[in-house]
C-alpha cells in the first residue's frame, strides 16, 4: 500500500475540496474549493507521470541523456494547458461572485434565493 | 522522497485552514500557501515548466481573490454551513475513497513506475522530429499544437466573460445616457 500513499493523500486533499463545494454557505468558500479540488487532479497527473530517478524531459549538448532515463513528459505539457485554463475559470468566478454581492449585498448563496430584476 | 510526503501534508493543512478559517482572508492567504506548496512539488516531481507556470498561476489567482474579498467589511463575516450538503458530501466522499482504493490497488501502475506505453515516442523522437530540446515544449507547441489553440481560445473566452459580466453600465443604458447628455 505505501507504493500508492502519494496517490491517497491526493485523493484526501480532492475529497477536501470537493467538501467545501458542497457544504459551504459562503460563495468565496465555494470557490476555494473549486480551485483546491483542481490542484489536486492536476497534482495526481503529475504524480501518475513520476519515475523513480527519472530526470526532467529536457535534453542538453554537453551531456549525454538518454530518452529512457526521462519522465513522462505527456501528462506535464496537457497539465500546463490545464493551468492556465483553470485561472481563466477561477478569474470568470470571482466576477461572478463580485456581481452577486454587488446584486444582494451578501456572499451568503442561502439569502440570494429571490429574483429580483 | 520524505520531502514530498512532507507537503502533500503541507498542503492538506493548508486547505482545511482555508476551509475552516472564519476570516475570509486568512483563508485565501491559506490557498496561497497551498498553491505555492504545489509548485515546490512539481519541481522535486521533474515538471519545471509546470511549476513555473503554477506560481504565476497561484500569484495572479491570490491577486483576484484578495481583490475580492479585501475593501469590504465581509471579510470578518463567515456564513455557516449547509448541514444537508455536508452529510451528503461525507457520504459519497467515503464511497468514492472505498472506489478509489479498489481501483488504485488493481489498475493504477505504483508510484514512481509509468506506464509509458503511448508518451515514449515523444522524448524518442522530439529532436529528430521537432529540434526543441525540450520535450515538453515540442509537445505543447508542435505535436499537440491544437491544444494550445484550444486553451487559447478557452482563455480570450473567459475574459470576454469576465470583461461582459464586470460592465457597470450596460450598453443601450450607455446610448440612452449619452443621448440624454446631448
Amino acid at each position: 500500500m505505501n507504493a500508492y500513499m502519494p496517490y491517497v493523500l491526493c485523493m484526501i486533499l480532492f475529497s477536501i475540496g470537493i467538501y467545501a463545494i458542497l457544504s459551504k454557505r459562503n460563495i468565496i468558500k465555494i470557490i476555494l474549493g473549486v480551485v483546491i479540488a483542481e490542484y489536486a487532479v492536476n497534482l495526481f497527473l503529475v504524480l501518475v507521470a513520476y519515475k523513480v530517478g527519472g530526470r526532467s524531459a529536457i535534453f542538453s549538448e554537453t551531456q549525454v541523456i538518454l530518452p529512457e532515463s526521462m519522465v513522462d513528459p505527456l501528462p506535464h505539457a496537457l497539465v500546463l494547458t490545464s493551468i492556465v485554463i483553470g485561472l481563466a475559470t477561477t478569474a470568470f468566478l470571482i466576477a461572478l461572485a463580485i456581481r452577486l454581492y454587488g446584486k444582494y449585498g451578501t456572499f451568503d448563496i442561502t439569502r440570494m434565493r429571490e429574483l429580483r430584476g | 522522497m520524505i520531502e514530498l510526503y512532507v507537503l502533500l501534508g503541507l498542503m492538506i493543512a493548508g486547505a482545511i485552514i482555508a476551509i475552516e478559517v472564519r476570516n475570509l482572508l486568512s483563508a485565501v492567504v491559506a490557498v496561497g500557501i497551498v498553491g505555492l506548496a504545489l509548485s515546490i512539488i512539481f519541481l522535486l516531481l521533474k515538471a519545471p515548466d509546470v511549476a513555473l507556470t503554477q506560481i504565476v498561476v497561484e500569484i495572479v489567482a491570490v491577486i483576484l481573490l484578495i481583490r475580492a474579498t479585501l475593501h469590504r467589511e465581509i471579510a470578518q463575516k463567515s456564513c455557516g454551513t449547509r448541514p444537508f450538503g455536508a452529510f451528503m458530501g461525507i457520504l459519497f466522499l467515503g464511497l468514492a475513497v472505498v472506489a478509489a482504493i479498489v481501483t488504485f490497488s488493481s489498475g493504477l501502475s505504483p508510484f514512481g513506475e509509468p506506464l509509458m506505453t503511448v508518451s515514449r515516442f515523444y522524448p524518442l523522437n522530439a529532436i529528430a522530429g521537432t529540434g526543441a530540446t525540450n520535450v515538453v515544449s515540442s509537445i505543447i507547441l508542435d505535436y499537440r499544437a491544437y491544444d494550445t489553440l484550444g486553451e487559447a481560445t478557452v482563455l480570450f473566452t473567459a475574459v470576454i466573460g469576465v470583461l461582459t459580466v464586470m460592465r457597470s453600465v450596460g450598453k443601450k443604458k450607455e446610448e440612452d445616457l449619452q443621448e440624454n447628455h446631448e
